[in-house]
């Protein structure tokens, strides 16, 4: 297989949660694709469906209340739909996660050697001791100093940072071909966070894993990102390489990402701009586009074609929305770029 | 661990000089003169002095409670009769020491508590893991229900309405008694049996919900998510990372259940006619035998804190993030 051929390929995928007060469209109609080796970022706000999209990829919904539809497929095969067995045998072997909160992701009853072993048993069935002498090697491999002794430790003996690696080196340990990175750095201190992005990337290039980082933060994405995805809504806004989109962003919901990112270059006296208003109701979302409400460029597109009508996004790179090409790369230069200099 | 144990037990002798005190003093604050009942109807001034005189109790109240106080440790004599230490007071109206009647009915009330809690422990976090393994199900449903109704039961109904329909009139079970263990193991487990079902029908029921409400919270845990997420079974997900944390919650209930089922199932024990301490205690109301009840609950009371203790230290086992110091 081609380096450059998607491993991961996720189309169509709608994850719709029944709630008291109707269906909530977590994710819908979200397709992306992923190769060996390289790292999508997935940016949005929270409720934007980042951390529901890439659950389902594993099937962790609950069966009783998330409806999965849409195809996914990993180097091949379908997992949406797939038996418990397979998702069992998957999970943790060729796809692991690394969640957003150490503290609360591992488990304070067990020490870290015992969390870290136990895939590592299942999926290899490796012996008790092998799996402690592979553990301990991963210890040592995320970083962790004197890794033979700390094996025995538990959770809350661990700092934030080193409890991150811990998850790390759980979720490697059999060597995953897909690493989902769900906000890996938002409950770390700034510090630690570039330590922690920094031994992602290292560990991709050792294993040559394909990563999905998912973030908020457009920092991390310019950091560690090949390709980006930009979510909003519970669908894909806007696509491209890092390169391109962090260059020249095509949707007004990137640009109100980028103008409200506090800069250390920028004048201490520019004022940062917020989106104004707050993401759409996934319960009954507005029938247009669903940025048109916080959308300053409604009216450059005018007729209301932006509260009827929902922006398809066009293969490959490109932005779902309604102004044309001509006018994103105008406005993007006149009116966004002056305001992040 | 010493440190813990050192500790907690200074903090129980504190709770328990306090129970007793406060019972003590509220004893001698109802308008009642134990000597006037022991004295008889034909009661002469002088009589009554030599009465309380002998019950010790002509001294003031404080020098009284020391004197009780001061015989748990070195024993006691008193006109008509030894107490030997630890005594916790010397009962006129049978003429005995407190503590020799306690231990008289401790087996009763012991073997009472420890079989009922069996069951309903065994049974009520089965039917708990049960009925979350199977949430949403109709299973899940009906257990939820039938808990409900169960536990919302009394003893005083429960108990008179298994006597008539299971023994009086088709005797399923065998008329319910205390025989010692010792001297006929199956009498003992067969004049139990029923008392133990009705003691453990209402907790059971609070022992399902609570078990199935704390595993359903802990399913939702970011930690047994992640266990999810690398590929654990659904058992293993569930047994060994959701139910380790539902213990913590039950392991406290349990603690307090067991140490107050130990100082005496009041109820219990009168419905089925059990000699134990709940009767005791009881009986020493309606008798006026003050002595006896302050030794009932001084006992009672320490049940309770010493598996208050112990709930602790099984906090250490269950949660390493519990230190014991």
């Amino acid at each position: 297989m081609t380096t450059n051929s998607p491993f991961l390929t996720v189309d169509d995928l709608r994850v719709h949660f029944s709630t008291e007060d109707g269906t909530v469209k977590a994710v819908d109609g979200l397709s992306f694709e992923v190769a060996r080796g390289r790292t999508l970022g997935i940016v949005g706000e929270s409720g934007s469906g980042k951390s529901v999209a890439t659950q389902a990829i594993l099937g962790l919904h609950s069966r009783e209340t998330a409806a999965v539809s849409g195809r996914i497929t990993l180097d091949g095969a379908e997992l949406t739909g797939a038996p418990e067995r397979v998702l069992e045998r998957l999970r943790g072997n060729t796809a692991a996660m690394v969640f957003q909160d150490p503290l609360t992701a591992l488990s304070p009853y067990y020490t870290v050697g015992r969390q870290i072993a136990e895939p590592y048993r299942k999926h290899r069935g490796a012996s008790r001791r092998a799996a402690r002498e592979r553990a301990i090697e991963m210890l040592a491999k995320v970083g962790i100093p004197n890794p033979a002794r700390r094996v025995d430790d538990y959770p809350h003996q661990f700092s934030g940072g080193m409890r991150q690696r811990v998850m790390i080196a759980m979720a490697l340990v059999c060597d995953p071909d897909l690493l989902i990175a769900d906000e890996p750095t938002t409950a770390l201190d700034v510090t630690v966070q570039a330590q922690i992005l920094d031994l992602l990337m290292e560990l991709q290039e050792e294993f040559g894993s394909a990563i999905i980082m998912i973030t908020h933060d457009l920092g991390v994405i310019a950091g560690v990102a090949d390709d980006v995805l930009v979510m909003y809504g519970g669908r894909a806004v806007e696509r491209g390489t890092v390169r391109e989109v962090l260059a020249a962003p095509r949707h007004p919901y990137t640009w109100g990402l980028l103008t409200s990112m506090p800069r250390l270059t920028a004048d201490v006296d520019k004022e940062l701009v917020p989106i104004a208003g707050s993401p759409p109701s996934l319960l009954t979302p507005p029938p247009g586009c669903p940025f048109a409400p916080r959308c300053a460029f409604v009216d450059e597109v005018g007729d209301g074609r932006c509260a009827a009508e929902r922006p398809a996004l066009p293969e490959g790179r490109g932005a779902a929305c309604h102004l044309t090409e001509e006018q994103q790369r105008t406005f993007y230069g006149e009116r966004i770029r002056p305001r992040l200099a | 661990m010493l440190r813990f144990l050192l500790r907690r037990s200074l903090g129980a002798i504190v709770i328990l000089l306090i129970i007793s005190a406060v019972t003590f003093f509220l004893f001698y604050a109802i308008p009642r003169n134990p000597a006037l009942l022991a004295c008889g109807k034909t009661c002469t001034p002088d009589q009554l002095a030599i009465v309380e005189a002998n019950l010790g109790i002509d001294k003031p109240v404080p020098v009284q409670y020391w004197e009780y106080m001061v015989g748990i440790f070195t024993g006691r004599d008193y006109p008509i009769g030894h107490c030997p230490a630890p005594c916790l007071g010397y009962s006129f109206t049978d003429n005995r020491p407190v503590l020799e009647t306690i231990l008289d009915r401790l087996p009763t009330t012991l073997s009472l508590a420890v079989g009922g809690a069996v069951v309903f422990l065994v049974v009520g976090l089965a039917m708990g893991m049960l009925a979350a393994w199977r949430r949403g199900t109709l299973l899940d449903k009906s257990l939820s229900s039938a808990s409900l109704v169960l536990g919302s039961m009394q003893i005083y109904f429960l108990g008179p309405l298994a006597l008539a329909l299971l023994v009086h009139n088709n005797q399923v079970f065998s008329q319910p008694k205390y025989e010692p263990f010792t001297e006929d193991p199956t009498a003992w487990f067969g004049g139990l049996l029923l008392p133990w079902l009705v003691l453990a029908t209402i907790f059971t029921a609070n022992y399902t919900r609570m078990s199935r409400a704390t595993l359903i919270e802990q399913l939702r845990e970011d930690h047994v998510r992640t266990a999810k997420a690398k590929g654990m079974s659904r058992s293993t997900v569930f047994f060994r990372y959701a139910w380790r944390g539902s213990l913590i919650p039950i392991v406290t209930i349990f603690g307090i259940d067991l140490g107050s089922l130990f100082g005496g199932a009041m109820i219990t024990e009168f419905t089925f006619n059990l000699p134990g301490l709940g009767r005791l205690a009881v009986d020493s109301v309606t008798k006026s035998n003050l002595p006896m009840l302050m030794g009932v609950m001084l006992f009672a009371a320490t049940m309770i804190v010493l598996f208050n203790i112990l709930v602790d230290a099984c906090y250490a086992l269950i949660d390493p993030r519990v230190r014991l110091a």
